[in-house]
């Protein structure tokens, strides 16, 4: 099924969170099956899309993927290595390989280190030159590669603007040169005028080094903008896999349909004369998600059938993937 | 002409900080009527938040200080009223609802509590006539099983109900003006659609005016009737929304519609990026403050900040070159 073309492959990823209560003597009272189990691959040079509402579990997917939690079942095989079994220096070396630039340019960067430490610090981790000095010059590189000027290299992170700050995590991701970057979010937390900026950036060093992306967002006009591919999350499982102007053009999920009309357009006209398929009531908890079909609650168009069975992952045309018994 | 529910004269609002003035909103005139929808759109800082709050008098000063400016609502200035005054207005007649529903309830009343709070304040309910006015508020606002969940807290409502909550709270005396602080941001857009959908049909079924503050151009579009564009503490366009998006007249607003993906087209390009970022507020204004980042951008722009000037009936811009032509006006 893989060839050499796929770069990702995620097979039945799940990752489970334990509720406890208690503080000293803790119970397990339950879990949160944020992932529970998703399955796809990204091709090389191929950006991946993951869309949801807050809670789908699109964020703990990307984190998951990386090892950045520990995952409770499935796999992840990068470039042909297995991210999630290996140990110790193998390790190292395929986390090498993938990156994550983060949400929120304000937390994610060390406000007690300069510039220079943090574009480094993959470096020094994966012992990528001999020295200091070389490290800061490839450091200096790679701010002039997202846009910011070399002799910023001795600043602090407060002294920048979030769009700068986000642009210092991108240099950081490309430091140790990796294949697949994982961008969580990487502008939901900045201005209307700023989020362009980054997505060229984004877009232009994709060209630039043949890099692979899983875009996690929940903005879906900017998603459709820079995917290739599109999954929509829901609920800890993909409802829906298709090409880009597949899914945005003919969307076979009933979560998929409600969640594009949701999405007002900047043409008063248009917006005026839209129907939209409002769905009623929030997301369910992952604690205790729904029988059968996990969106059955809140669908407009649920038959018995959804409360019981769970629907067959199914590609229903090429490349276009749908979990929903109602699609023929 | 019908007079306006509010009009708003040359309104400044500076805050005094460690590092100096900074200059929020610098000297902005709007106006709404009876009935209308107002989109206040722009970026963070921009002033749009500070502008309302000093509406109401909701800036603490110190720091901040209204420098300047009149807000006639109904024949009186709202900015010579004393703190007194303003507690019978704010609530009664023009109402707000914030962009965070969970840090503007307070956590330790039930829903029950603080729902009925300004209904006694203002319309002298009892208890129970203020109680039975929330539970229909509540499920006027979409709240299932209302009155067993006035006894709740707002730690057991998810994000989306709790700004219906606001909203419950907000309309709750019926007000003439609702200011609305992005009241959708940190909401999902499923759930933007069900409040929208909400504040559309109060509207209609109160005639009521509603100030939306918001970044969202998508919004903006289905349900304001007129929109004000802000950058650095000064409105820079002003126009009925049609027109807005028709032919936008300040480079501004043409170049953040251009950096707007649509959801409704093929991607068929690179969006159109606005250059740098926004100024630092802490330097006094000179010159128009778009210019170091405008494409259309002449000499005069640098040494005088343009008016708001009337470029064709119902709207307005602020800026020296005709963006359709590109000749200086």
């Amino acid at each position: 099924m893989s060839d050499s073309n796929t770069l990702v492959e995620v097979k039945n990823l799940k990752k489970h969170f334990p509720v406890t209560r208690g503080i000293i003597l803790q119970r397990k009272v339950g879990v949160v099956r944020a992932v529970d189990g998703i399955s796809f691959s990204i091709q090389r040079g191929e950006t991946l899309g993951m869309v949801g509402e807050s809670g789908c579990g699109k964020t703990t997917a990307g984190r998951t993927m990386l090892g950045l939690y520990p995952a409770t079942d499935g796999s992840v095989i990068i470039d042909g290595d297995d991210i999630l079994h290996a140990r110790g220096k193998d390790q190292l070396k395929i986390r090498r390989k993938a990156q994550i630039i983060f949400q929120d340019p304000y937390a994610s960067l060390n406000p007690r280190w300069t510039v220079n430490s943090i574009v480094s610090e993959p470096m020094r981790v994966h012992k990528l030159f001999a020295t200091e000095k070389e490290r800061s010059e490839r450091a200096k590189d790679l701010l002039g590669m997202v846009g910011l000027s070399p002799h910023l290299l001795n600043r602090f992170p407060h002294e920048f603007s979030g769009g700068q700050r986000q642009r210092i995590g991108i240099a950081r991701a490309l430091a140790s040169d990796p294949l697949f970057i994982v961008c969580d979010e990487p502008i939901s937390a900045l201005d209307v005028s700023i989020q362009a900026q980054v997505v060229n950036l984004l877009e232009k060093l994709q060209d630039q080094l043949s890099l692979t992306y899983l875009f996690v967002a929940h903005d879906l006009s900017m998603v459709r903008h820079i995917c290739d591919r599109v999954a929509v999350m829901y609920l800890g499982v993909i409802v829906e896999i298709a090409e880009q102007n597949e899914l945005y053009e003919n969307p076979l999920h009933p979560y998929t349909q409600a969640l594009l009309s949701a999405v007002p357009v900047p043409d008063p006209r248009k917006e005026r004369a839209r129907k939209r398929t409002i769905l009623v009531g929030d997301v369910p908890s992952p604690i205790n998600p729904p029988s059968g079909c996990r969106f059955h609650p809140r669908c407009p168009v649920a038959i018995e059938k959804c409360k019981d069975i769970v629907p067959e992952w199914r590609e229903v045309s090429p490349q276009h993937w749908v979990a929903c018994h109602l699609v023929n | 002409m019908t007079s306006a529910l509010l009009q708003v004269t040359d309104l400044q609002t500076r805050f005094h900080t460690p590092e100096g003035i900074v200059h929020a909103v610098n000297g902005i005139s709007f106006h709404i009527n009876e009935g209308e929808t107002v989109a206040i759109v722009g970026e963070s800082g921009c002033g749009k938040s500070v502008s309302m709050m000093s509406l109401l008098k909701l800036i603490p000063t110190p720091p901040g200080e209204i420098s300047s400016g009149t807000a006639i609502y109904r024949g009186t200035d709202l900015l010579q009223k004393s703190e007194r005054e303003m507690e019978d207005i704010r609530g009664k007649d023009i109402a707000m609802i914030f962009q965070d529903p969970m840090t503007s309830l307070n956590p330790v009343l039930t829903l029950g509590r603080q729902l009925t709070e300004s209904m006694r304040e203002h319309l002298g309910f009892t208890k129970e006539q203020a109680e039975e006015r929330a539970v229909q508020m509540l499920e006027q606002v979409g709240i299932p099983d209302a009155r067993r969940r006035i006894n709740e807290y707002p730690h057991q409502f998810s994000g989306g109900m709790r700004q219906r909550v606001m909203i419950a709270m907000a309309l709750s005396c019926a007000p003439s003006l609702l200011i609305a602080d992005e009241p959708t941001t940190a909401l999902d857009v499923t759930i933007q659609a069900q409040i929208v959908e909400l504040v559309a049909r109060i509207r209609e079924s109160l005639h009521m005016a509603i100030i939306w503050i918001t970044h969202d151009l998508g919004v903006v579009a289905g349900m304001a009737d007129r929109v004000i564009v802000m950058y650095a503490g000064f409105i820079v366009e002003e126009a009925d929304v049609n027109d807005l998006y028709d032919s936008p007249g300040h480079p501004y607003t043409l170049a953040l519609l251009a950096a707007l993906p649509r959801i409704d087209r093929r991607r068929d390009h690179h969006l159109k990026s606005i250059a740098g970022s926004p100024p630092n507020l802490l330097v006094a204004p000179h010159g128009c403050p778009f210019a170091p980042r405008c494409e259309f951008v002449i000499e005069k722009c640098r040494q005088e900040n343009p008016p708001l000037i009337q470029i064709e009936k119902n709207h307005s811009s602020a800026c020296w070159v005709d963006v359709k032509t590109g000749a200086p006006r």
